[in-house]
């Protein structure tokens, strides 16, 4: 693993996203530079993993669950540079005989990927199921999920919220990318998602509220969920961020959320994000 | 000619619900392999699952009205090794989680097994909102899904045990009313294998379900007026056996299919499909002919809809006619 510092890191793998969506001129670019503290934080401090043996019931390991599948090109860069598979690999995302699928899968056997998403609100179900096993295995490790705040208006969700809070889902942390904007626009012109605080707080779990782009931010954040581990309640993280975020033409606006950069654009793009880690 | 190995009685003087059999086999599965849980979706006394609970209250999940999210729970289960058996009535165990089981489990290589009660018309009298013909077709669509459609109290039994022992995900699919139970406990249980409950060369008739028994019937009668009609019975719909299937068919030169299910995309369906491929042969079938149900009593809803002894006699007679006209 890099010893490189969490913000180089985080240089590279949006590099690694324009890129990727770039090369086949296709994919998500908005989203997944919106959530790339987050994942970096998780992937190269946070979790404990064994990336060297990948297997799917991940025994005393932390799991992570990318329930927003739509922003697997910050996903595949993280897990590549965190030695998942090769970094060379991305320069297949989205292409024919791929393992690297448009929306994460586990059919052709990509290494880190436990369960497909795409279709939107079922990851959190999953995520809880899997927290459920940690603990009948007597296992103290932690799931984490990720969400879309747009995905939060799937029926789903509050199923899921309402589930784990009924079974004491202690041992799970769920992030929203709290971004304000979906494919139509901002959420609250869309379908208005209310005080999101407040309804996960009434569905009893605890709530954190974090920068989404500042990593003492979300540490802090992740440490307080952990702290009350026992005290039956699940966790979420309701990050603030930015769409787009690292590219100033991408930055805060739905507009990018599923079209690539075009040659002039990508080299734009490259210029305000430093090669940290070699590009692949 | 009957075959004992399978039929444990053509005058069978029991009478017992296919999801007993189910909440049985279940209570079995969980004491020989501690992997397996089981959640439920507000059901639990309707799909026999209480002996479970009781048993294993660790290993019980209640989940409320909330069928989707019961699916991608027990998605994530199998994340550690678990082995979760889903159970709600079939209409909530497909229709309603179509999209959860397509990419939370059959797309994601899943070990969740879908145990589905009060499938088809026999549900009665709660009428067509829960009497669902459709769930074979639904699931026999799905990559990586395994159909199983048990005939009687004991096969049902006997597949909840099997299923847990094969990996991957899985759709049983069985029943709500007491029905005649004609199988032997001990008869060879195979997923995948048809199984022939009758020998004849007249004509075969492909059952699944709660069709089975009402085949068996059938085939009596028409041994009587000199008729020999094969029946097989096809527990497994997915994989289907089509070399079994094939071979009665090369015999007998006719068939007629019998399921409590639409016509449309159902076990007539892949018969047909198998025979235009192998052996092209005139079929007719015995099953809802796109329409949906309604309350009754389950008796009369099957003689209503087409779906008993006397409706598989008269397919018989009619496809053994045209069978003549083309010989």
């Amino acid at each position: 693993m890099t010893s490189a510092p969490l913000p180089q890191i985080a240089s590279q793998v949006r590099r690694d996203i324009v890129r990727m969506v770039h090369g086949v001129s296709s994919g998500h670019p908005g989203g997944s530079l919106g959530c790339v503290e987050i994942l970096t934080l998780l992937f190269f401090e946070e979790m404990q993993l064994n990336p060297d043996a990948f297997d799917m019931d991940g025994i005393g390991e932390d799991l992570f669950f990318l329930s927003n599948g739509h922003i697997s090109p910050v996903w595949y860069s993280i897990l590549s540079r965190r030695g998942y598979f090769p970094v060379s690999e991305l320069a297949t995302f989205r292409k024919i005989n791929s393992r690297l699928q448009g929306h994460p899968a586990t059919e052709e056997g990509l290494p880190g990927i436990r369960m497909a998403s795409g279709s939107l609100g079922q990851g959190l179900s999953a995520a809880i199921g899997a927290a459920q096993v940690k603990k009948l295995n007597d296992e103290s490790t932690t799931v984490f999920s990720l969400h879309g705040d747009g995905e939060l208006q799937e029926g789903q969700i509050w199923e899921a919220a309402m589930y784990a809070a009924h079974h004491k889902v202690d041992n799970l942390i769920s992030f929203v990318d709290c971004n304000g904007q979906q494919i139509d626009g901002p959420t609250d012109k869309v379908m208005g998602l209310g005080d999101l605080a407040q309804k996960w707080s009434a569905f009893g779990w605890q709530v954190h509220l974090c920068d989404g782009h500042d990593f003492a931010a979300l540490r802090e954040a992740i440490a307080a969920a952990k702290k009350t581990r026992g005290n039956g309640k699940p966790n979420v993280v309701l990050m603030k961020t930015e769409m787009g975020k690292g590219v100033d033409f991408m930055e805060g606006t739905h507009e990018w959320h599923g079209i690539a950069p075009n040659d002039d654009q990508l080299a734009s793009a490259l210029g305000q994000l430093e090669e940290t880690l070699g590009d692949y | 000619m009957v075959n004992s190995r399978f039929i444990q009685s053509l005058e069978p003087t029991v009478n017992k619900d296919t999801r007993s059999g189910f909440g049985e086999g279940l209570l079995e599965v969980g004491k020989r392999n501690k992997n397996a849980v089981a959640l439920c979706a507000d059901l639990t006394g309707s799909l026999k699952m209480n002996a479970f609970e009781e048993a294993f209250p660790d290993r019980f999940f209640q989940v409320g009205i909330a069928e989707a999210n019961m699916m991608g729970v027990a998605a994530g289960m199998t994340i550690g090794g678990k082995i979760p058996f889903t159970g709600t009535f079939a209409n909530f165990s497909t229709g309603r989680v179509y999209d959860q089981i397509r990419q939370s489990i059959a797309y994601s290589e899943k070990n969740v097994k879908i145990c589905a009660s009060h499938a088809g018309l026999t549900l009665g009298e709660d009428g067509a909102t829960h009497q669902i013909l459709e769930d074979i077709g639904m699931m026999n669509m799905l990559p990586n899904m395994t159909v199983i459609c048990p005939a009687d109290f004991e096969q049902t039994k006997q597949a909840t045990l099997a299923i847990a022992e094969m990996q991957g995900p899985v759709y049983l699919r069985f029943g709500r009313p007491k029905v005649p139970v004609f199988m032997r406990s001990d008869a060879p249980f195979e997923i995948g294998k048809i199984q022939t409950l009758m020998e004849g060369n007249d004509v075969t008739i492909v059952a699944t379900g709660h069709l089975v028994w009402e085949a068996l019937k059938a085939a009596q009668v028409l041994t009587n007026r000199g008729i020999r009609a094969e029946v097989l019975n096809v527990h497994t719909i997915k994989p289907l056996d089509v070399a079994t299937i094939v071979d009665s068919l090369k015999r007998t030169g006719c068939a007629v299919t019998a399921e409590e299910h639409q016509r449309n995309g159902g076990l007539g369906s892949l018969v047909a499909q198998a025979a235009a491929a192998h052996f092209p042969v005139p079929i007719e079938h015995v099953a809802v002919n796109d329409s949906f149900g309604e309350s009754g009593k389950p008796a009369q809803l099957m003689e209503k809809y087409g779906l008993n002894s006397e409706a598989i006699q008269a397919k018989v007679d009619a496809v053994m006619r045209r069978a003549t006209v083309i010989s």
